[in-house]
């Protein structure tokens, strides 16, 4: 044991006496790695950090949650079909409230794109829902400021708006939102309340951090015409294990409302998260696949790299190589100086690859919340180590099993 | 004593489909503290019989035993260790490790034994003193002369106080003076009772040894002790 590791320690001295003297080569076959280690981490870093976000988003709207709509998010169903379906309306929903027992919050939902402003800034294109006070016992909403609109407020359709944390950031920077009047196209609202941020950028317009909320009344007074869009209606089970049943009576209840008779299909769809965490679960998993695939790719492209300049330099040291074994140097010996060097390049360019990719993680912070894997050090090690030793072992074998005569007479 | 003991090797090559007969039938013992010099023309299988001294390469038949030890049929790893431990080569392209320092090619053969690092330091530098290198220790081959490089190649033979050195043209690189005192430096290994084999087409450098040993054709054609040797001045070479 102590002899091996006198050969460990002796090889390494001499792996690290090649690199240095070869500082160049070495730096351009780490480059390969850096490459393919910056690119894994960074790849799982960025992936992790999608996953956080939409799991954070997901729970804010709530597991326990379905949604009745004319359109259905997921199905085989021709889009036509859809289309021709009949608008969900506000008279609809007050029967639909009138006939459901098991749901412990219903409301009704609609939206309208337009342009917020306060002073001279503005936030174009923004998705203006209305609906009623209840809305938010459908939601899993924190406050930073203010309130809800009440029960009043949304019944008499009042001018008041509770509005997400991007766009409070946006019309003010200083954060005095509450109680000041902002322009929603040519209308004037006033803030009652200010969300606090969701971070679900995945859910991209449906992110609540960018999303305002007024009275529905107050969007057909000012916005659009009731007749021309269909509503959703966001209903609460009483638990997540009574989605099940809730699904079920919403199902009947919204067959009576529409007055369908027992032959006739469903002209409304009842959809649920479960439907959307599937949908998100096979894309991320895509892009996990093609990712780790791709990444994994350019750490192959730089193992071939590695071993590629390691046989030239087992072959541009064939005389070095004569001479260690005509003055002693073992089989073994030779092969572990050769597999120490490529393992050190390696594991070198593992280490500033992992550097990159926190860097680049830094980077990306800005746009996406990413989260450094830390365990993807040791892992980033592994993969290195891994394939310093595939690359070099080919190189190092050649080198360790040539014959002293034939190597010392090599110029 | 007897150091080396060879009766009848042979070495054959296989070149394509031809086969060539490098040493035919070679017997011959070379006794503690002599001083040999192995001539021959090219293609007389010197080198071959070097290489087979040397431990390097392994005869095709015969017998060939090292301090009584058979090397006839020692695997790689075998010939390794008795290369590091019993033979110093000394060769004609000096053959140092180009990017390390003289200290650093010296110690090389001591790594592979598996001595200390201290230990290992303190024989090279007392090598490198006695070839009268010591002010040298931390150039690199291309920072020294040839016969320097000479020096520092002979320092490494004798780092492991090994049981022959083996000198393969050691002044076939160098001027005649430098060669000269090369030839001193062996000399004065000799006197101090080591064994040298040296391989040389030059009879005036095969004249340093006691005996000379003349091949031709694979064959051993004369074995002689040497009459009128010559002995270089010592002074002029040491220091």
């Amino acid at each position: 044991m102590n002899n091996f590791l006198f050969e460990l320690r002796e090889s390494m001295v001499i792996a690290l006496r090649a690199i240095k003297a070869n500082k160049v080569r070495s730096i351009l076959t780490m480059l390969g790695i850096i490459i393919g280690i910056a690119a894994v981490v960074t790849m799982s870093t960025a992936i992790k950090g999608i996953d956080n976000s939409f799991q954070s988003g997901i729970s804010s709207l709530g597991t326990d949650v379905l949604y009745v709509d004319k359109w259905a998010w997921f199905s085989n169903e021709e889009w036509w079909k859809l289309r021709n379906r009949k608008n969900i309306t506000m008279a609809e929903y007050e029967k639909f409230r009138e006939l459901a027992k098991l749901p412990i919050a219903s409301a009704p939902d609609t939206k309208t794109n337009q342009t917020v402003k306060y002073g001279d800034r503005r936030v174009e294109g923004v998705f203006i829902h209305g609906s009623i006070s209840e809305y938010i016992r459908t939601v899993n909403f924190d406050f930073d400021q203010g309130r809800f609109y009440s029960d009043i407020e949304s019944n008499s359709s009042r001018d008041v708006v509770v509005i997400g944390s991007e766009i409070a950031k946006s019309l003010f920077p200083r954060g005095d939102a509450l109680d000041k009047t902002i322009k929603i196209g040519p209308v004037n609202f006033k803030v009652v309340g200010i969300l606090a941020e969701q971070g679900s950028f995945i859910l991209g317009p449906w992110n609540p951090d960018n999303l305002v909320y007024v009275p529905i009344g107050a969007i057909f007074k000012h916005f659009t015409n009731e007749a021309w869009n269909s509503l959703t209606f966001n209903i609460r089970a009483p638990s997540p294990a009574m989605v099940e049943e809730t699904r079920n009576e919403i199902e009947g209840v919204m067959r009576k409302v529409r007055g369908l008779t027992p032959g006739e299909e469903d002209d409304f769809s009842i959809n649920q998260q479960e439907g959307l965490i599937n949908n998100y679960n096979q894309v991320v998993g895509v892009i996990q696949i093609a990712g780790l695939f791709i990444t994994g790719l350019s750490l192959f492209v730089g193992a071939i790299g590695i071993m590629n300049i390691m046989f030239v330099s087992v072959k541009e040291r064939t005389k070095e190589i004569g001479i260690r074994k005509a003055i002693g140097a073992k089989r073994r010996t030779i092969l572990g100086q050769f597999l120490l060097e490529s393992s050190t390049i390696c594991l070198m360019g593992g280490f500033i690859g992992f550097l990159l990719a926190v860097l680049l993680s830094m980077m990306i912070n800005q746009f996406i919340p990413t989260a450094v894997q830390y365990n993807a050090v040791i892992i980033a090690i592994i993969i290195s180590l891994i394939t310093g030793v595939l690359a070099g072992f080919a190189p190092a074998y050649t080198a360790a099993k040539m014959d002293p005569v034939e190597a010392l007479r090599y110029e | 004593m007897n150091i080396i003991n060879i009766e009848h090797i042979a070495k054959v090559y296989q070149v394509g489909s031809e086969e060539v007969h490098a040493l035919s039938d070679v017997s011959l013992r070379i006794d503690k503290n002599e001083y040999v010099a192995i001539m021959g023309p090219s293609g007389s299988g010197k080198s071959t019989l070097m290489n087979m001294l040397g431990c390097l390469d392994t005869p095709t038949s015969g017998k060939y035993d090292f301090k009584g030890v058979s090397v006839s049929d020692m695997t790689d790893n075998q010939l390794a260790a008795i290369r590091n431990r019993e033979i110093g080569f000394v060769f004609q392209t000096f053959n140092l490790l180009a990017r390390s320092d003289a200290l650093h090619n010296v110690e090389l053969p001591l790594i592979y034994a598996g001595i200390s690092s201290h230990e290992r330091k303190e024989r090279a530098l007392s090598a490198l003193t006695d070839v009268g290198l010591r002010d040298r220790i931390h150039h690199k081959p291309n920072e020294l002369s040839g016969g320097q490089r000479q020096r520092v190649a002979i320092a490494r033979a004798l780092v492991t106080n090994p049981a022959i050195i083996l000198a393969d043209e050691p002044t076939g690189n160098l001027d005649s003076k430098t060669g000269e005192e090369i030839m001193a430096v062996l000399h004065e290994i000799h006197q101090k009772g080591n064994t040298i084999i040296l391989v040389t087409h030059e009879e005036y450098i095969a004249e340093h040894a006691a005996r000379i040993i003349r091949l031709r054709d694979g064959l051993i054609e004369r074995d002689e002790v040497v009459t009128n040797r010559k002995a270089p001045k010592l002074k002029e070479a040491v220091n």
